[in-house]
């Protein structure tokens, strides 16, 4: 079975990013890049099935620039067998996203594609699902557990009163929550390994795809500061203020 | 101009992020309607019809929308979405799993997790784990919208009287199906309802001592909530997750314990109206975002807080 995984060029999550001062976007100088948490726990994911023998092939593609390729040589270090970059101009919506995945689905013909649930950069969480609309495929999104069995892959979901899990017919779409698996480290032959494994580069108009906008930003600000309060001497002035004060309490 | 509004739902009861999105829905100033899609949902669907401001009611009754599969509630979704120029649902996990399905469906972007109306076609939300808030016009003609619920009050749950109309289309993709379920079942209110909410971080030191949460938030009516530290480390399943990756609440009191005050943590929550931390170490983050903070030993702390409620 091969397995797709795509991976996102992100701001590494340790970088606190700040609204540029004049509203026009986010100030991303010399920060530094990382592959998107999420993303990488659906690259292990990938790589514990064919591991386990399940998965015969882990191709990992990204959409962006070149300065993705460096995400996926990540991919590939992690234990990825080859790499594909669809080469955009900077950054495009999630569903031109689906869209390039899709062509790349139709190429490839994976039995199982597994994203990231959402980047941590947009934040918005929409890629994955609308893949699987696209490309007519059912979707096992917020995983914390994936089986395969059979012609079929079970997959266990993080929904708001706990856990729920459904049956898929393959070909499948997975998005990965956090707690599906806990990513390793590249080690250094590994790393070194990687920069000798193929990365294909396909145009939009290799995956008969047109890049269209939907969206535009019109600006950008800093959340509304709150102001931090007082610090109360114990637990009898804490009550005090709660139910005098704040009257949030009887 | 018209909005769909799907409904969240357990087939039995409406819940309330729908009446969150309802009142988003209002701030577009277009006609609503509500689609409630699941199986024996005539409870969920009357109640939709209660809603202040309502047109009608949608209701496809049919097994194949019992469990919310994305699959098929899209479709349904994108069929009846295609007579309506807004289609928008507070951002619950089912709806985050069907809204991007139907944007796709219908080929236009979906945007996630509004926090405010600005006009019929822009709006703001949070990104960089909500470090950030973008302001986004969408050229779409038709808009796939989910809504961050603390962004919106809720809308009047009585005073409606809508039509209720029975939609005929089955869609069943055939695709996926549902397997099971583990839902923590609990007499305290949820925690994305909940008026106070207490939770607990690392500080906590294990599972076992969530029990001195259990019993303020007994005598408050409160929910328990947990920081991404005490989930991953496994105190307490990850429902409990209050967060930029879990739950975003915004209760009129949060008590936050032993939770060091993570940027991750403080994007779920940080629009609470008031914020209480209690946490030994004087210099953690969260007393900065916090109205009131005490800085004590929460295994002192919290027996005395209960015993003198």
């Amino acid at each position: 079975m091969k397995v797709l995984v795509a991976v996102k060029r992100v701001v590494d999550y340790n970088v606190k990013v700040r609204a540029k001062a004049d509203g026009s976007d986010v100030d991303l100088n010399n920060v530094k890049m990382a592959i998107n948490p999420f993303c990488e726990i659906a690259v292990e994911e990938a790589v514990r099935l064919k591991e386990a023998g399940t998965a015969t092939e882990v191709i990992a593609v990204s959409v962006g620039d070149k300065s993705c390729q460096e995400q996926i040589r990540t991919a590939l270090a992690l234990g990825a067998d080859r790499g594909i970059q669809v080469e955009t101009e900077g950054g495009v919506e999630p569903l031109v996203v689906a869209k390039l995945l899709k062509g790349v689905v139709e190429k490839e013909q994976p039995q199982l594609i597994i994203l990231g649930k959402q980047s941590i950069d947009g934040d918005n969480n929409q890629t994955g699902q609308m893949l699987g609309a696209l490309a007519g495929m059912p979707q096992g999104t917020f995983a914390s557990e994936v089986v395969i069995d059979g012609d079929k892959v079970n997959v266990t979901r993080e929904v708001d009163g706990g856990l729920q899990t459904v049956a898929l017919s393959l070909p499948a779409v997975v998005t990965t929550d956090l707690r599906l698996n806990e990513p390793r480290y590249a080690s250094l032959p590994n790393i070194m390994k990687a920069k000798k494994k193929p990365l294909d580069v396909f145009s939009p108009a290799d995956l008969g795809v047109e890049v269209t906008s939907h969206l535009t930003q019109v600006s950008v600000e800093p959340p509304a500061e709150r102001q931090a309060g007082i610090k109360v001497e114990d637990v009898d002035q804490l009550l005090d203020k709660l139910k005098n004060e704040a009257k949030v309490i009887g | 101009m018209s909005t769909l509004v799907i409904a969240e739902h357990d087939n039995a009861t409406l819940k309330g992020a729908t009446l969150n999105a309802v009142t988003a829905a209002q701030a577009l100033g277009a006609d609503i309607d509500i689609l409630v899609a699941g199986a024996n949902c005539d409870g969920a669907a009357q109640a939709a019809a209660a809603v202040a401001g309502i047109g009608k009611v949608l209701v496809a009754d049919n097994a194949a929308y019992e469990h919310q599969l994305a699959e098929n509630v899209s479709l349904l979704a994108a069929e009846l979405g295609a007579g309506y120029d807004y289609i928008l649902a507070a951002a619950t996990a089912n709806a985050k799993n069907t809204m991007p399905r139907v944007a796709a469906l219908l080929d236009v972007a979906q945007i996630s997790e509004i926090t405010s109306v600005e006009s019929g076609d822009t709006f703001k939300r949070p990104i960089y784990a909500g470090n950030v808030i973008a302001t986004v016009k969408s050229t779409d003609a038709k808009k796939v919208i989910t809504v961050r619920a603390t962004g919106f009050d809720a809308a009047p749950a009585e005073g409606g009287s809508a039509t209720v109309e029975a939609v005929a289309a089955v869609h069943d993709a055939g695709i996926s199906s549902f397997v099971g379920e583990e839902v923590a079942v609990s007499d305290r209110p949820e925690l994305t309802a909940a008026s106070i909410v207490i939770s607990g971080g690392r500080g906590m030191q294990n599972g076992d001592n969530f029990k001195l949460l259990e019993g303020i938030a007994d005598k408050l009516n409160a929910a328990i909530g947990a920081s991404r530290a005490a989930v991953d480390a496994g105190f307490v399943p990850n429902d409990m997750q209050v967060g930029q990756t879990g739950k975003i609440v915004a209760p009129d009191l949060y008590i936050a314990v032993g939770i060091s005050g993570a940027i991750q943590h403080l994007a779920g929550m940080k629009d609470s109206k008031v914020i209480v931390a209690i946490n030994k170490d004087e210099d953690a983050p969260i007393f900065q975002v916090a109205d009131y903070g005490l800085v004590a030993d929460l295994f002192d702390a919290l027996p005395e807080i209960e015993s003198k409620l």
